[in-house]
């Protein structure tokens, strides 16, 4: 038997192992014991899918709080950052705009204290996380915008505070944004209901 | 910000103390010791013999070479044709992708038969699931175990008395896939999922955002991948943006498995080498040499992330805050900065934060982490690099004392020194000639759209890319606007023989080595596991780089630093 021949079917029938096998059982047991997690654990309101827990989504709206600036606009089909050097006019454009936009949105925030997860996007576009205190700064427009009690966000945001892992590693108090305005349309239907 | 640093400090000490007795295992592997994973000889068994290979035969260094390369042949066939043909096949294709262009098919079918997973394709814009699993995780497994196949056969040299067998690649190879990588990857995959990480076969799904929007949401088989990705050095993503993707690396938790998957086996070739050779001494001080690179590496890098972009505090912008541009909160700037030196020292070359936006130092701490391309390095061929500079060491020592160097017992002669010194050189030219030829082309015709970034950081781009090619690392300034017929046919030569040059050179070194006659230790021998000699070697890869780099330093990251 030639070489090549050889060759080519050490190389297949390693593909049936390492190419099919391998990843065909790592999916079929990974759905077994995490089915959840295997599905990127998405979130269901009644029977509409409305998002997955890590992936985040576009906020715009008054009544939101707002994630981290995306470079392909939290497009999940085609993912990516923006991949601006530090000194990209167009990077320095963006922003400024940005935070021109924070500033007419949140009176009384000050261009250095902006936190900087809301001028730079993320390097997937999909960044489903803001700190807990970006998230607090803008507390008080949603409450306007609700109708609620500054109060009461400012709670929700506290609650939904995830600490550093084990309290050791990692980022320490950052908030899922997808998540926590979940949790204020759920907090309006309770205030709502009353 | 504490915890952070806690988080990098503790990724780094869980793959050392995870290393260790890998390594210990890993050269019990080569051996053909007794193990557990014995079970699995009938499967290996078979699978060589219905191929119609010996696995038994011993081989010197040149029959060997010729397995290597021409296994290494037919998966590059098998890969290219399987891209070529994508479009063709009925099923595992949900989102009904086409046939790759040639160019790219080219580059990406050399990218992988490399270990480079250099990607100027997007993977949820154009790789079938079955492209992704039956081409990409399949070489990732594969391929990484030629590069320990190839390090195994140098360790056997260096222990060899007067004998020119070195071992048996194919079962070696085989082995390396099959005891290794696999059951590794197989804990690691059911942990990603457990993470989050997405692992299933369901295409794109349609969310009602809650602000009622659209969004098209890409899934896939990522968990095997991911997992294989990390612990091969391998590199190339599922989706595009790696594992800075949420459905990639969904957690800091995710993130620490997968950085300890990235260094694990680049490590654990080191303990492997003192374990193999019984020098665990000598094993450590590599290890040591390595590892005061690393962390300097890292400590830099963190810092300048961690301080933030300069350009945005002149505007008076978040003064007091990092820099995250192409960074995920989840992780924050210094477990960003820890996987960039992570992924650059291993020639790993997946991402969790795009290196285009980080700091100008940082760039430059990984474009020299990749010129060095041997702290730890890629499975198998990282330590391989690093032996080439332990012989120019040893003959620098050899020199400083006027005698002829020894090591290990075996006397390191012109024609060793010769070819290490080919070795060490062509890394360097294959970067720079790569970047002149680009450089030229950018300025000859200014229109050509390849660069994301102007001035100082758009060298920079095309610098990375080159040296990323040559590396066999994989990772990029992704701005830059690399599917083109230019960089994919550049890139691709360079990565193919930036690849097998510096495996065929050291195999060569030890094929001669092997069958020299040991020379009785004296007084005046050198002695490798010492402190002096660590030095030494330390200072022949930071001058190697040094000389070799600077200016191209100085034109990209350096100038971009000194202008901000």
């Amino acid at each position: 038997m030639p070489y090549a021949l050889r060759y080519l079917l050490l190389s297949l029938l390693t593909m049936a192992l390492l190419g099919v096998l391998y990843p065909l059982a790592m999916v079929g047991v990974g759905k077994l014991i995490a089915p959840h997690a295997a599905a990127g654990k998405p979130i269901y309101r009644g029977e509409v899918l409305v998002g997955y827990e890590n992936i985040g989504q576009a906020f715009t709206s008054d009544r939101y709080i707002w994630g981290r600036p995306s470079a392909v606009d939290y497009d999940a089909s085609a993912t990516g950052g923006s991949n601006y050097g530090n000194q990209h006019p167009d990077l320095l454009a963006a922003m400024e705009s940005r935070a021109e936009t924070l500033l007419a949105a949140h009176p009384g925030l000050t261009r250095e204290e902006i936190p900087v997860e809301l001028l730079t996007a993320s390097g997937s576009g999909l960044d489903p996380h803001i700190t807990e205190r970006a998230a607090l700064l803008q507390a008080g427009r949603v409450a306007g915008a609700r109708g609620l009690d500054p109060q009461d966000v400012a709670q929700l945001i506290h609650e939904q505070r995830q600490t550093a892992l084990l309290g050791l590693f990692g980022p320490d108090g950052v908030v899922n944004v997808l998540q926590l305005n979940l949790a204020l349309d759920a907090l309006d239907q309770s205030v709502g209901a009353q | 910000m504490t915890t952070e640093i806690l988080g990098v400090g503790f990724i780094i000490l869980a793959s050392a103390l995870l290393a260790w007795p890998l390594g210990t295992y890993i050269a019990g592997v080569f051996r053909g010791d007794k193990q557990w994973l014995d079970f699995m000889a009938p499967l290996e068994n078979g699978i060589l013999r219905t191929a119609g290979l010996d696995g038994q035969r011993q081989m010197d260094w040149k029959q060997n070479l010729r397995a290597l390369l021409g296994t290494n042949a037919v998966f590059f066939t098998l890969a290219i044709l399987l891209l070529l043909l994508q479009g063709y096949h009925p099923f595992w294709n949900p989102n009904g992708f086409a046939n790759w262009e040639p160019t790219l098919a080219f580059n990406t079918a050399v990218s992988f038969t490399t270990n480079t997973n250099l990607q100027h394709y997007s993977g949820e814009t154009g790789a079938s699931y079955l492209t992704q699993l039956m081409v990409f995780c399949w070489l990732q497994f594969v391929t990484a175990a030629t590069g320990m196949a190839a390090c195994a056969l140098l360790f056997r040299g260096l222990a060899n008395r007067e004998s020119d067998k070195l071992g048996n690649f194919y079962s070696l190879m085989l082995r390396s896939a099959t005891r290794i990588l696999l059951p590794i990857s197989i804990v690691l995959s059911l942990a990603l999922t457990a993470t989050g990480t997405i692992t299933g076969f369901d295409g794109l799904t349609e969310v009602t955002t809650l602000e009622g929007g659209t969004q098209l949401v890409a899934g896939g088989p990522a968990a095997p991948m991911v997992a294989i990705k990390q612990l091969g050095t391998n590199g190339g993503g599922f989706f595009g943006p790696n594992s800075a993707h949420p459905f990639e690396n969904p957690t800091y938790l995710s993130n620490i498995l997968e950085n300890v998957a990235i260094l694990l086996v680049p490590m654990a070739m080191v303990f492997a080498f003192g374990s193999y050779l019984r020098r665990r001494r000598l094993g450590l001080l590599f290890f040591g040499v390595m590892t005061v690179l690393f962390v300097t590496f890292v400590s830099v890098s963190a810092y300048q992330e961690t301080v933030g972009n300069p350009a945005m505090h002149q505007m008076g912008l978040a003064t007091a805050d990092p820099n995250l541009e192409g960074k995920e909160v989840r992780f924050g700037p210094a477990a960003s900065s820890l996987w960039g030196v992570s992924t650059t020292s291993t020639s790993n070359g997946s991402v969790n934060s795009m290196h285009d936006s980080h700091t100008a130092v940082s760039g430059g701490v990984f474009l020299l982490d990749m010129f060095i391309n041997a702290i730890y390095g890629g499975v198998g061929v990282g330590f391989i690099n690093f032996f080439v500079f332990v012989v120019i060491a040893v003959f620098i020592a050899g020199q400083m004392i006027g005698r002829t160097p020894d090591f290990l017992g075996k006397k390191i002669e012109a024609r060793e020194v010769k070819i290490a010194a080919i070795v060490a050189i062509f890394h360097p030219l294959l970067i720079l000639a790569g970047t002149a030829l680009t450089s030229y082309l950018q300025t000859r015709n200014p229109d050509i759209g390849w660069l994301n970034n102007p001035g100082f950081h758009g060298f920079s781009e095309m610098l990375y890319e080159n040296t990323s090619a040559a590396a066999n690392n994989g990772s990029g300034f992704e701005g830059l606007g690399d599917n083109t017929p230019l960089w994919n046919l550049l890139t691709g030569s360079i990565m193919l023989l930036a690849r097998f040059v510096p495996i065929i050179g050291p195999l060569a070194i030890v094929g001669a080595l092997a069958i020299k006659k040991p020379v009785p230790p004296t007084a005046g021998s050198l002695q490798p596991d010492s402190l002096a000699f660590g030095t030494v070697l330390l200072s022949v890869i930071l001058i190697i780089a040094a000389l070799a780099f600077f200016p191209v330093l100085a034109l990209g990251p350096l100038a971009e630093y000194f202008t901000l």
